[in-house]
């Protein structure tokens, strides 16, 4: 059945889409995070037609599957507007927005639970706008809620995948490669998978971590 | 309901110069109500405050008066009738063509550097150590160098007796030693006009008395007008120039503390008193 030299064999180049798995959601994981606390702080706009944008924006691209968004973003942005991404830049800008939406609910529930005394005292002390969710709302929002966001990235990591569709070869679709050239499907499908599971239960261990760490310097 | 504005009487204070009656309002509270939906909870308040003068705002829970500091603090905003600070208002701005429209963040935050305000719940900046709770508005709002900052901001902890906790964070402070800090953080903007709103209200009863020493000290040395929102009678007896006593959105009755205290002449005022022996 299992055939280690086999494996040994195609080991290397599905390492080598990993390489493209782990970039394509670590770069995509820091774009979700710089879009979230964006739409995150535009959703608290004093000016109501900008909370509307927003909303409407997070409603829309949330209500819409992934993958139909990296085919617009890959197959008809380029002959809509001059814009037009390799693969890989689509695949990040796409999980970037996607996720991004998500990241600023998280981020939202971080700033909700900032009490209303501190925006007033900031107010009272008449800090500026940036200077009052620099200095005084985010450093008190982001770290609790510093663990729910690494959850995110364990699931960006599982459906970099998607990402196959746009024809960036990560590594299941390497594995899917490898299978149709060899007709052995169950080594270059098993091997992605562990792959996976190692991944994410680095970053479960780095996120469970993190939690110990934030729950430790909140508790008091 | 309104009455006239009594006079800040100076015979009452002698030990420090009192507020001059004939200078021009600092504050003056023009018909200003407040509804929160069904709820009018200010109906319609004429209000002023001299420079420098100490005025306790007294009352039973929900008589406003809280909110009539927090609207001063530009937290709230009146439902109609307007708050001059120095002869202008707060949330309207004059044109040059004479056209008054509501009032943008720069016209606010002018006028608000001239309000400072002390909260029940301290609300201080708890990922900040007590030096940097203070020196953070001197040094981002009036643009200190770090070091004027720092000293400026070391001076008032001394004053309240904290400069030995500069680099201790919040949480490890008693509720006295928070709501100290949060009177130097107010105070180091040094503001014409401070509202403390209910400042001991939150605290232990044996840590009352640390923040109203602390206060009264203030009271006696500083030239800055302060409006007390309080529970606490005697304070109020002791350090303001006038009283105000307000139920249910409206001034029922304002004098000197001695009228006040000694001679009340509304039935609510009588009544309210007795609750405090």
């Amino acid at each position: 059945m299992w055939d280690w030299s086999y494996a040994a064999e195609i080991l290397p180049g599905l390492l080598k889409a990993f390489r493209n798995t782990i970039g394509a959601a670590l770069a995509g994981f820091g774009l979700a995070v710089v879009i979230g606390l964006v739409l995150a702080m535009f959703a608290r706009s004093r000016w109501g037609p900008v909370r509307w944008v927003i909303r409407s924006i997070v409603e829309f691209i949330r209500s819409t599957p992934l993958l139909v968004q990296l085919f617009f973003l890959y197959y008809s942005l380029p002959m809509l507007t001059p814009l037009s991404f390799s693969a890989f830049a689509t695949g990040v800008l796409g999980l970037g927005l996607h996720y991004g939406t998500y990241l600023s609910e998280v981020y939202r529930s971080g700033i909700e639970a900032v009490p209303r005394g501190q925006w007033e005292a900031a107010k009272a002390l008449n800090l500026s706008r940036v200077k009052t969710w620099f200095s005084v709302i985010l450093p008190q929002a982001i770290p609790p809620v510093i663990p729910m966001m690494g959850n995110y990235l364990i699931v960006i990591v599982k459906e970099t995948p998607t990402l196959s569709a746009i024809t960036l070869v990560e590594v299941l679709l390497s594995a899917k490669n490898t299978a149709s050239i060899t007709y052995r499907v169950f080594e270059p499908y098993t091997i992605a998978g562990i792959l996976f599971l190692l991944l994410s239960l680095v970053l479960s261990f780095g996120v469970s971590r993190m939690e110990k760490i934030m729950k430790r310097r909140y508790a008091g | 309901m309104n009455q006239q504005l009594a006079e800040p009487s100076a015979a009452e204070k002698p030990e420090r110069p009192v507020a001059d009656a004939k200078a021009p309002p600092l504050v003056q509270y023009e018909q200003v109500t407040k509804r929160y939906g069904e709820l009018e909870v200010i109906k319609g308040i004429d209000l002023t405050l001299q420079p420098g003068e100490k005025l306790a705002l007294i009352g039973p829970s929900g008589s406003g008066k809280t909110t009539l500091g927090r609207m001063l603090a530009t937290l709230e905003k009146p439902t109609s009738g307007r708050i001059l600070v120095e002869g202008e208002s707060l949330w309207e701005m004059r044109m040059p063509s004479g056209k008054t429209v509501p009032a943008n963040d720069r016209h606010l935050r002018r006028l608000r550097g001239n309000i400072g305000m002390v909260f029940q719940h301290f609300n201080l900046f708890p990922h900040m150590s007590v030096i940097d709770n203070v020196t953070l508005a001197p040094r981002s709002v009036l643009g200190l160098s770090k070091e004027e900052a720092h000293e400026r901001a070391v001076t008032m902890l001394g004053k309240v007796g904290l400069d030995s906790k500069l680099s201790e964070f919040p949480s490890r402070l008693s509720g006295g030693q928070k709501q100290r800090v949060a009177i130097a953080r107010a105070l180091v903007m040094q503001p014409k006009v401070m509202v403390f709103d209910e400042v001991t209200s939150a605290l232990d009863p044996e840590l009352v008395g640390e923040v109203l020493a602390v206060m009264k000290e203030i009271a006696r040395d500083s030239d800055m007008a302060m409006m007390l929102i309080t529970h606490e009678m005697d304070f109020a007896r002791d350090i303001a120039d006038r009283v105000v006593f307000g139920a249910e959105g409206r001034i029922v009755e304002q004098g000197t503390p001695a009228d006040i205290f000694g001679q009340p002449r509304s039935e609510r005022l009588r009544s309210f008193l007795s609750r405090f022996g």
